[in-house]
């Protein structure tokens, strides 16, 4: 299977803090992966080594299997069009308003006239659910309603592999749920392929095609969400309580 | 204890010099990066009226109570030398080479340089720049060219505007105490004042502006810690933006004064 996005042999300390060490995974053309691990353990900086937000201290990353490192600032930016990154904290830009947030990436990476500006940042908040956000400030939004519209912001421009860092987090059970499909119907109408971020098992089940475990700085698990439930690790199956996964096991897409 | 305290300063002291050099580093991008496209107008005019709007009550105040002052001041001075007919020229020289331009930046510092720490600082803690940069958005093109951009231009422009209002405040003192007509007034400040009195006092407020600018720029693009960080990068700003200031003026002077001799 062709990889979209490796991230080979990754290590990445804080000082002599190690966080990531020796880390590997990979996400194929049009696969959802998921990303599971305790908080703290260094999954947003994970996401962040393979954006380029911060440089591994040794490893490689391949973006369609060129690499990421060592790219001038130009090269970086237009390899950077074609991966979306959603914050954990949203991050909108609260200067502006929720229309020109959306517009933001457009105006500057893509040549749309305004009326297509117009109909494509209504296509995406109608997706999120919040067509009468479009002229609020992000300080007028709920917690929820911020990740929503970040998460607008980051498939406006529809690019080819989106990075989510917990999409779902803070959001109640029927948001997680329509984001969940969200990102599937991303993936089945756009071909977009995913690294998600999560500690959220619904949102999971629905998501996931594979899923990988980070702990103490080392991939632990890598393999079908389903075969995760049945391994003996104590770790895992204190981080899965069994319960909740044949709960919801049905749900998980095809 | 003689040590500990030696010690401090000469931490103090490198600093000094590496939050300068780190500064240069910084303000010398801005060189590269403002002729290259895309050119932000819209941003740069938005920042420049926000700019303007901020500034303007306070700087016209400031001015405008400067020359009345000044004026105060010197004229019983100048009375007992018999220079009393010197007062328009003494007011409109000393506000236009020095009073004016200096004053006008170091409110601007003042205002201005802790609202960019404090905007950039927050941006930054919140992630925002980091969004900029993974949407292939050059952010110190769009945030920080625009600023610095917006202070360099417009700071010259408030000065000017300060100057006219301390040399009508000395003339509203001098009517306080004696009859004398406007049009007298401005005369014997315009036949005062030369080029060497305008342009090169002129020219270093672009430099005032650009210090603002960048060193607010600067400390809110580097903050760190959370919100923390966000008000150190605002008041720290107001520090060295101001010194950097008074320290540019006295060299300034100094070449002014050497390349232009009277
Ligand atoms: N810029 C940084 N400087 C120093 N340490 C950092 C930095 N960023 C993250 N860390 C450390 O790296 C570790 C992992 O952080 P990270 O944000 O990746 O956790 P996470 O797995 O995303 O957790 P959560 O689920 O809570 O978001 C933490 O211990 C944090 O203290
Ligand atoms: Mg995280």
């Amino acid at each position: 299977m062709a990889y979209i996005i490796e991230a080979l042999n990754v290590c990445k300390a804080f000082g002599s803090n190690v966080i990531l060490d020796d880390v590997s995974c990979q996400v194929g053309a049009g696969e959802n992966l998921v990303l599971f691990g305790k908080s703290g353990t260094g999954k947003s900086v994970l996401l962040k080594c393979i954006i380029g937000l911060l440089t591994p201290d040794s490893g490689e990353i391949l973006f369609e299997g060129k690499s990421l490192l060592n790219l001038s600032l130009k090269e970086l930016n237009e390899q950077r069009k074609m991966i979306g990154f959603l914050f954990q904290s949203a991050a909108l830009y609260d200067s502006m308003s929720v229309r020109e947030n959306l517009e933001f990436p457009l105006i500057r990476n893509f040549k749309f006239s305004a009326a297509d500006r117009e109909k494509k940042v209504k296509d995406v908040l109608e997706k999120v659910s919040l067509e009468n956000a479009i002229d609020i400030m992000p300080s007028e939004l709920s917690g929820g309603m911020k990740k929503r519209i970040g998460l607008a912001r980051t498939i406006i421009s529809e690019p080819k592999l989106i990075l989510y860092d917990e999409p779902t987090t803070g959001l109640d059970p029927i948001t997680t749920k329509e984001i969940s499909h969200l990102i599937n119907n991303l993936q089945r109408d756009l071909k977009i392929s995913s690294l998600i971020v999560t500690h959220d098992l619904m949102c999971a089940n629905i998501v996931a095609d594979k899923a990988i475990v980070l702990n103490e700085g080392k991939i632990i698990f890598e393999g079908k969400l389903e075969e995760l439930t049945k391994k003996e690790d104590k770790f895992l199956k204190d981080f899965f309580s069994p319960e909740e996964i044949q709960h919801n096991s049905g749900s998980s897409n095809g | 204890m003689a040590d500990d305290t030696e010690l401090k300063g000469k931490g103090l002291l490198k600093r000094f010099f590496e939050t300068i050099s780190n500064l240069s580093l910084f303000s010398i991008r801005f060189f590269k990066e403002v002729l290259l496209p895309p050119y932000e107008f819209a941003e740069i005019k938005k920042h420049m009226y926000e700019l303007g709007v901020k500034t303007l009550p306070i700087v016209s105040v400031t001015g405008f109570i400067i020359g009345l002052v000044l004026a105060m001041q010197s004229q019983p001075v100048l009375k007992r030398f018999g220079a009393e007919s010197f007062l328009p020229a003494m007011v409109s020289l000393s506000v236009v080479r020095e009073l004016g331009p200096v004053l006008t930046a170091l409110i601007f510092a003042g205002r201005v340089s802790s609202g960019i720490g404090a905007e950039l600082g927050s941006m930054r803690v919140t992630e925002q720049i980091d969004a900029m940069e993974v949407s292939a958005i050059h952010p110190y093109r769009f945030l920080v060219v625009t600023r610095i951009l917006a202070c360099t231009l417009i700071l010259p422009i408030l000065t000017l505007y300060v100057n006219f209002l301390a040399v009508i405040g000395g003339f509203i003192a001098m009517t306080l105490t004696e009859s004398i007509n406007l049009q007298f007034y401005l005369n014997s400040v315009a036949d005062s004042l030369k080029f060497v009195d305008i342009l090169p006092a002129l020219g270093k407020t672009f430099i005032f502006g650009f210090i603002v600018g960048s060193v607010g720029a600067y400390k809110g693009y580097n903050a760190e810690n959370g919100t923390v960080g966000v008000g150190q990068a605002s008041t720290s700003s107001v520090v060295l933006a101001s010194l950097l200031i008074l320290l540019v003026d006295m060299v300034l002077v100094k070449v002014t004064v050497l390349l232009w001799p009277t």
